[in-house]
């Protein structure tokens, strides 16, 4: 049994059917990446994973258990955080009480204190930062906290939306080299992504999603090989 | 930027017609201190009733403004919420005072209102979000502003069909201390009379405000509470349930005005379901004056609003009676001049 598994949703984004029957699994301890063109319905799927956005149609199982009818914070209580597209720091909380936030469910204060100095020895520029508000923070640090705020509540499965979007390509490579750091320490990750050279870097296996289906997948390696994929996504004139 | 010259225009006339009248203000101001037509102590002692008012409109207006930061809607039956709170305890503290226990135990009485009536503006919050607002916190703004005008009125008539039009009127309370009558007591210390009672209102205000500020930056709902109010969705993505942190904003909203309503029936001791009216107009000013959905500024709006009624009629030698003018005259110059407020933001930099 899949960890996730996504079956058939049809979602929309207002009145756009964005996700136009999208079925997925993602393994334990896997990297899946979500490729796809802007509007291909990448960030719909994953906000309807999070309970953001309700599907007309479909299920979402996680071990097996139905969680589709749930509201999103008890999604987030099954263990599955979003660290969401365009980062959506809270910019007047300060950088400590974004991360507090990630962990707004946890009761464990040892545990917590404990995954704070893990997410500082992760990112160590928001430790210097702690007492910032979460505004005044660069474009990559922001997105570090982004990404740190959802390892917060220690998720079984996180999920990253574009965590590479309008950063420098060093600050691309970090922040991907810190993405496998936290697979290899036994977190699953989908990461949706526009990069899908460096996403297909990192995953195990890859969905190509076009107009809100998917139209290819398999291991990052088949796809990374895909003629198709070449020419459309990685920017190959063949 | 021929096109901005209308624009300009209308700026530059604005802000002529606002310097004339303050200008005017500051004239007739200086004019009545250099005639010395009032003596110092009437300015102590409106100064003093000034900020026990402004202290009850303060904590009334951080209703308003905490709603308004996390829905960005008007609660305008939150007046009502004011009322309802001060309309129950005057029943509590009215049994109190004939069986006796005012007399006997006035600080404990007192504790037994103001828990009553905090208690009941909860309640009474709680149902009008559940009811009214939440079925429409997706629809067009002026839907929800239009169903808080009903709601007030449903509270209002309510109150009236069950209790009737006659005036209630709170009892007259005496906590000593010491030698000293802190609520209904009178002293002259030379010729400035003073009533404790406008002291122990505004320190409550002052403890309640403080309690309020370290609940909104210390604990964990008021992380939260400002989170759902930069952005609602990220907030439920942590795991925060949303609808309960409105639940609670309302709440503690209520909270305080329940309690602001007792303070200002022991002063100003008539009870009836209108009451709820013209305070909670005064309080939505002191909101927008000191800068709609900022804390800080509901309560320094609030004090700024309470002291200005209370002193500027004399200042200006006007009458007294004026004095709701001149409230919402600073309303309406507060929208003009400066929508955002005295420690207001941008708005679109806040929604961004």
């Amino acid at each position: 049994m899949a960890t996730l598994e996504v079956l058939d949703i049809h979602s929309f984004y207002g009145s756009i059917e964005a996700v136009k029957g999208v079925s997925l699994t993602v393994e334990e301890g896997e990297i899946v990446t979500l490729i796809g063109a802007n509007g291909a319905g990448k960030t719909t799927t994953l906000n309807t994973i999070s309970g953001i956005i309700k599907p007309r149609q479909g299920r979402i199982l996680l071990s097996g258990q139905d969680i589709t009818p749930l509201p999103p914070h008890e999604i987030v209580a099954l263990g599955i955080c979003q660290a969401p597209e365009g980062r959506r720091i809270f910019t007047r909380l300060t950088v400590l009480e974004n991360l507090e936030m990630g962990a707004f469910l946890r009761r464990d204060k040892d545990g917590v204190k404990r995954d704070l100095e893990h997410v500082f020895a992760l990112f160590p520029r928001l430790a210097e930062r702690r007492h910032q508000l979460g505004g005044t923070l660069s474009g990559g640090e922001q997105q570090m906290l982004a990404i740190g705020r959802a390892l917060m509540a220690r998720p079984r499965i996180l999920l990253l939306d574009e965590p590479s979007m309008g950063l420098a390509p060093l600050l691309v490579r970090e922040i991907f080299r810190i993405i496998r750091e936290i697979n290899a320490q036994g977190t699953t990750i989908l990461l949706v992504e526009q990069n899908a050279h460096m996403a297909l870097s990192i995953a195990n296996r890859a969905y190509v999603l076009q107009g809100g289906r998917v139209v290819l997948s398999g291991t990052a390696q088949e796809i990374r090989h895909n003629p198709e994929v070449r020419r459309a996504y990685l920017g190959e004139v063949s | 930027m021929r096109k901005r010259a209308p624009l300009d225009l209308t700026r530059s006339v604005i802000t002529a017609i606002g310097v004339t009248l303050l200008a005017y203000v500051c004239l007739r101001a200086a004019l009545t201190v250099v005639r010395g037509s009032y003596s110092a102590t009437t300015y102590a002692s409106q100064l003093i009733f000034g900020l026990a008012q402004g202290g009850i409109y303060a904590l009334v207006a951080l209703g308003y403004t905490l709603v308004y930061g996390i829905l960005f809607m008007i609660n305008f039956a939150h007046g009502e919420i004011f009322m309802g709170g001060t309309y129950v305890g005057y029943f509590v503290i009215d049994a109190c005072a004939r069986s006796g226990l005012l007399a006997q135990k006035p600080g404990l009485a007192l504790i037994l209102t103001a828990i009553t009536a905090m208690a009941t503006s909860v309640t009474m919050a709680v149902l009008l979000e559940r009811v009214a607002y939440r079925p429409l916190r997706r629809a067009p703004r002026l839907v929800p502003l239009i169903t808080a005008i009903g709601a007030s009125l449903f509270y209002q008539y309510s109150f009236r069909g069950l209790f009737g039009t006659t005036v209630k009127v709170y009892p007259d309370v005496s906590l000593h201390v010491g030698r000293i009558d802190l609520i209904s007591g009178r002293y002259s210390i030379g010729s400035l009379t003073v009533r404790p009672v406008y002291f122990v209102v505004f320190g409550m205000a002052v403890v309640l405000m403080a309690g309020l500020y370290i609940l909104i930056q210390r604990t964990k709902l008021g992380k939260a509470m400002r989170a759902v109010a930069e952005d609602k969705d990220t907030a439920a993505l942590m795991g925060i349930d949303v609808d309960k942190v409105i639940v609670a904003t309302f709440a503690l909203g209520a909270a305080l005005a329940g309690a602001a309503g007792v303070m200002y029936a022991l002063y100003n001791k008539q009870v009836t379901h209108t009451m709820g009216f013209i305070p909670g107009i005064k309080a939505f000013t002191a909101a927008v004056l000191g800068g709609i959905g900022n804390i800080p500024g509901a309560m320094l709006g609030g004090l700024v609003l309470g002291v200005v009624e209370a002193t500027f009629p004399t200042l200006l030698g006007m009458d007294v009676q004026l004095k709701d003018v001149l409230a919402f005259g600073v309303l309406v110059l507060v929208l003009i001049f400066r929508p955002t407020g005295i420690l207001g933001e941008v708005l679109s930099r806040k929604r961004a």
